[in-house]
């Protein structure tokens, strides 16, 4: 931990190795264009240039899902996006390598594009992704349980309302990374800011056509990912290549603004809404209808489209739901995995929508919430196994915390409070592409010095993964943190796991940790108070101590064709308050502070999980007031900068309150369940309820910025 | 453009180096003294990943220019902690939990060392106020803020 408060944590930039080279991506212009030509000739001949790569340079197709390998790490014949690389080269310093870049001349035809999914349904003949199977249909998903319109034509009440959710991306605050090094045999390794070494060992081994055996991913110290470094990026491959082609070592690191285009962030969705109740607030159906827009490539999209519905069957007990999603490619960067991935949008609305449900029922929201409450040990409507369920206790928490019964609909006008709750997955039941070996791994290896040395494939990107399997380790063994070295994210020393993704690292990298610490402590015996003595013993009556453990996920989720999507190990829990001010003059909303109440299970290292809590809410509440990941009618993006791009500072964010509930779950290591991404989802409709309770408008489009708030109350008004 | 000697005062340390007319202190620090813990998160000074201090005062390094701050005395993260301890903001930043990933963690503790150079006792607006150049995409900066005025109330007692 000291590494990061003194500046010696090495990053992937901050590597420099002897003979170094800097290599450059070169990006398409146009939103979609025809390559007619590249002529590299005069960029090879630049001085100081040493290799220079095109499409031809790697041809094969990869992708995140093995279903929907639609990338290629450089343009073939088509550009789908401004910002798609069509080029890049090494150079012996950063000014041969613009000036080699500046002499690429690419010949483009440049072709209609469509930038609105609406648009893009609208005319098929304007392929987007050649890959598409049907127009420019990414996904499309229509599932339904239980008796949906029968519970609609029996309701007393039924909402129905149009939400918006406007494209945000990561931007953590570590622009992506790679370097590529090959041995004079060929062996390649690569480091690199991802979140997934094992799937990108895979994806270089795949696209390079070089054997997975000669090549080695080192994940250095990762500075936020927040899901956007969770597949392949054109870089990695580039700078491999290069580095094999030049004979050197190679590194790209991204601009920002390229990370802007790199993006695979939050997709725009518009989402319709229905939802049927009895006059006791009861709900009785939910009926979703979702367009998503994808951009320009599948990335993690067919994930993204189930999970924009299954993951709204909890924590509420809905007898009928059904929703239609469908994920559509526009000429725009592809969107992706963010941080509660796929449902942070229908959460917004369905949120919203209970509180526009609460208030037509004259009923408490909070009060709403509890009487649909799913409870523990139960089975959703479209499958997924619930295990503890700590939802109430977090209504409580807030409801207590905050102050809730003397200010709800009681703060003088321009104050407001507004309560969402949500729910998470722990992990999904399956690895990414099909497999019966484990998804995740820990080797523990004890040594008579006293030392532990525990080796994890797991990916340490802020969250503190590295920490967690230290504290298990520690528990599960009777030694102290201090004798612990954690080595991961190397897919040559560490055992694999698939990454950091899903909400999945401590339940399953820490499970297997349990099982690596099994027999060893059948070994150890009783330690007594000397640590490395009971090593020594131990060792010399069985020889070299090495624990080894795994784990998989047992078969869960509905029968049905895409009912393990969304089904998880254990379920987390969230609730949040909001409190804002609303200037009814400027428009601006102020929100003061938000109570964060999540069920984790169990809390392994309370910091970290309460950090997790009050960062996830954080970057709701940025998603809610600022943030915007938008294009001009051509293309571009209308901010790739920090500046445009409104990341929350000091002074704008909200005090944070974590209030941690525990409610153990069976499936998790010592109990736990996930804290990193659910606490993000109920910050929007919380806030948005809050505005509601301020002023009276409702706000069913993202962000909330001060001309939406103002447009809201004209409206009502006039 | 020539490149000219030039003599820069790092963590108390003189480097001679031949420098380009162009070239920022970032790239001067993490490129040829091997500084690497100024970090770079925009090239435009939006972030503040890269803040040192010139003369105490808190500079984005990505902004200035290395031949602009010759004969000045440049802080950098590397120079925080003494003989082997963590300045007390670095202390605080641990124990608070206002570090996850790291990345913002070098500029944030140097503004905040300056912070309390010049006021021993701000109050958290004062804090958010000297930190409002810093991004932090990790934690919301409730942490952030409460470590500032941990290691504040230490260093007066």
């Amino acid at each position: 931990m000291s590494a990061k408060v003194t500046g010696a944590a090495r990053y992937t930039d901050d590597i420099v190795l002897p003979r170094m080279a800097c290599g450059r991506i070169l990006r398409a212009p146009h939103a979609r264009a025809r390559i007619r030509a590249i002529d590299v000739s005069r960029a090879l001949a630049t001085p100081g240039v040493l290799a220079v790569i095109t499409g031809r340079d790697l041809e094969t197709k990869y992708g995140i899902l093995p279903w929907t390998e639609d990338e290629h790490a450089l343009a073939l014949e088509q550009t789908s996006y401004v910002g798609e690389g069509v080029a890049a080269l090494a150079a012996i310093d950063e000014p041969s390598a613009r000036a080699g870049l500046a002499a690429i001349a690419v010949d483009y035809e440049v072709l209609p594009a469509v930038l609105d999914p609406e648009e893009a349904l609208a005319h098929p003949e304007i392929k987007v992704n050649p890959s598409a199977r049907e127009g420019n249909v990414s996904k499309h998903v229509d599932l339904s349980f239980g008796d949906v319109e029968g519970a609609f034509a029996n309701a007393d009440v039924v909402i129905e309302e149009e939400y918006r959710f406007e494209s945000n991306t990561h931007a953590a605050l570590e622009p992506h990374c790679a370097i590529g090094d090959a041995d004079f045999d060929g062996n390649l390794t690569l480091y690199s800011s991802t979140q997934v070494p094992h799937y990108l060992h895979r994806a270089l081994a795949k696209v390079l056509g070089l054997g997975a055996e000669r090549i080695r991913v080192i994940q250095p110290a990762v500075g936020g990912g927040f899901g956007g470094k969770s597949e392949p990026f054109d870089l990695e491959l580039c700078a491999a290549k290069l580095a094999l082609l030049a004979r050197r070592p190679v590194k790209i690191r991204y601009s920002r603004e390229e990370v802007f285009y790199a993006h695979r962030g939050r997709h725009a969705m518009k989402m319709r809404f229905r939802t049927a109740a009895a006059r006791d607030g009861k709900l009785l159906a939910v009926q979703s209808k979702l367009l998503i827009d994808g951009g320009a490539r599948s990335s993690f999209g067919v994930v993204t489209t189930y999970y924009s519905g299954q993951l709204l069957a909890a924590p509420y007990h809905l007898p009928a739901y059904a929703f239609n999603a469908t994920r559509v490619f526009t000429n725009k960067p592809a969107c992706g995995p963010k941080r509660g991935h796929g449902s942070v949008q229908p959460r917004f609305a369905f949120e919203c929508q209970l509180d526009e449900l609460a208030d037509c029922l004259e009923l408490d929201p909070i009060e709403l919430r509890r009487r649909n409450a799913l409870g523990s040990e139960v089975t959703t409507i479209n499958g997924q196994a619930i295990g503890s369920n700590g939802f109430r206790e977090c209504l409580d928490a807030v409801e207590r915390a905050s102050g809730w019964r003397e200010k709800f609909r009681k703060l003088p006008f321009g104050r407001g409070v507004g309560v969402a709750g949500s729910t998470y997955i722990s992990g999904t039941a399956y690895p990414i592409y099909p497999n019966e070996m484990p998804q995740s791994a820990v080797i523990v290896k004890l040594d008579r010095s006293g030392q532990v040395v525990i080796t994890s494939g797991v990916s340490d990107i802020g969250q503190g993964a590295d920490a967690m399997l230290a504290r298990i380790v520690a528990k599960e063994l009777g030694c102290s943190l201090d004798a612990i070295r954690v080595h991961s994210g190397d897919t040559e020393l560490c055992p694999v796991d698939l990454g950091a993704y899903s909400s999945r690292v401590t339940m399953m990298a820490g499970n297997a940790a349990i099982e690596a610490c099994a027999s060893l402590k059948e070994r150890l015996g009783d330690i007594g108070s000397d640590f490395a003595g009971a090593v020594q013993r131990a060792e010399a009556k069985f020889g070299t101590l090495v624990g080894v453990g795994g784990y998989r996920t047992k078969k869960l989720g509905g029968d049905y064709r895409g009912g393990s999507i969304g089904a998880s190990p254990a379920y987390s829990f969230t609730a949040h308050v909001a409190e804002v001010e609303v200037d009814a003059r400027t428009g601006f909303v102020h929100v003061t502070k938000i109570w964060v109440a999540h069920d984790c299970g169990r809390a392994i290292n309370r910091t970290a999980v309460a950090g997790q809590m009050e960062g996830s809410a954080a970057m709701g509440f940025g998603e809610a007031l600022f943030e915007s990941h938008a294009f001009h009618a051509n293309g571009v993006h209308r901010g790739p900068n920090l500046l445009d791009y409104k990341l929350a500072t000091t002074l704008d964010s909200p005090e944070l309150e974590a209030l941690i509930v525990e409610c153990p779950d069976p499936a998790g290591p010592h109990g736990a369940k996930e804290a990193g991404e659910g606490p993000l989802h109920p910050s929007i409709p919380a806030i948005a309820n809050a505005i509601y309770d301020a002023v009276g408008v409702r706000l069913r489009a993202l962000p909330f910025s001060p001309e939406r708030v103002l447009a809201a109350l004209k409206g009502r008004k006039s | 453009m020539r490149r000219r000697l030039c003599v820069l005062t790092v963590n108390g340390e003189r480097h001679e180096r031949a420098i380009a007319p162009a070239a920022t202190l970032l790239e001067v620090l993490r490129e040829d003294l091997g500084l690497t813990g100024s970090k770079r998160g925009c090239d435009g000074g939006e972030c503040g990943a890269c803040t040192v201090l010139v003369d105490g005062e808190p500079v984005l390094s990505c902004l200035t220019l290395a031949l602009a701050v010759e004969g000045r005395a440049i802080t950098t993260i590397e120079g925080v902690s003494t003989d082997g301890e963590l300045h007390p903001v670095q202390r605080a930043f641990e124990e608070q939990g206002a570090v996850q990933c790291g990345f913002c963690t070098p500029g944030m503790v140097l503004s905040a060392k300056a912070l309390l150079a010049r006021n021993r006792e701000p109050s958290r607006e004062e804090v958010r106020l000297a930190l409002s150049g810093n991004l932090c995409r990790c934690t919301g900066y409730g942490r952030i803020v409460d470590a500032v005025q941990l290691a504040a109330k230490r260093m007066r007692t």
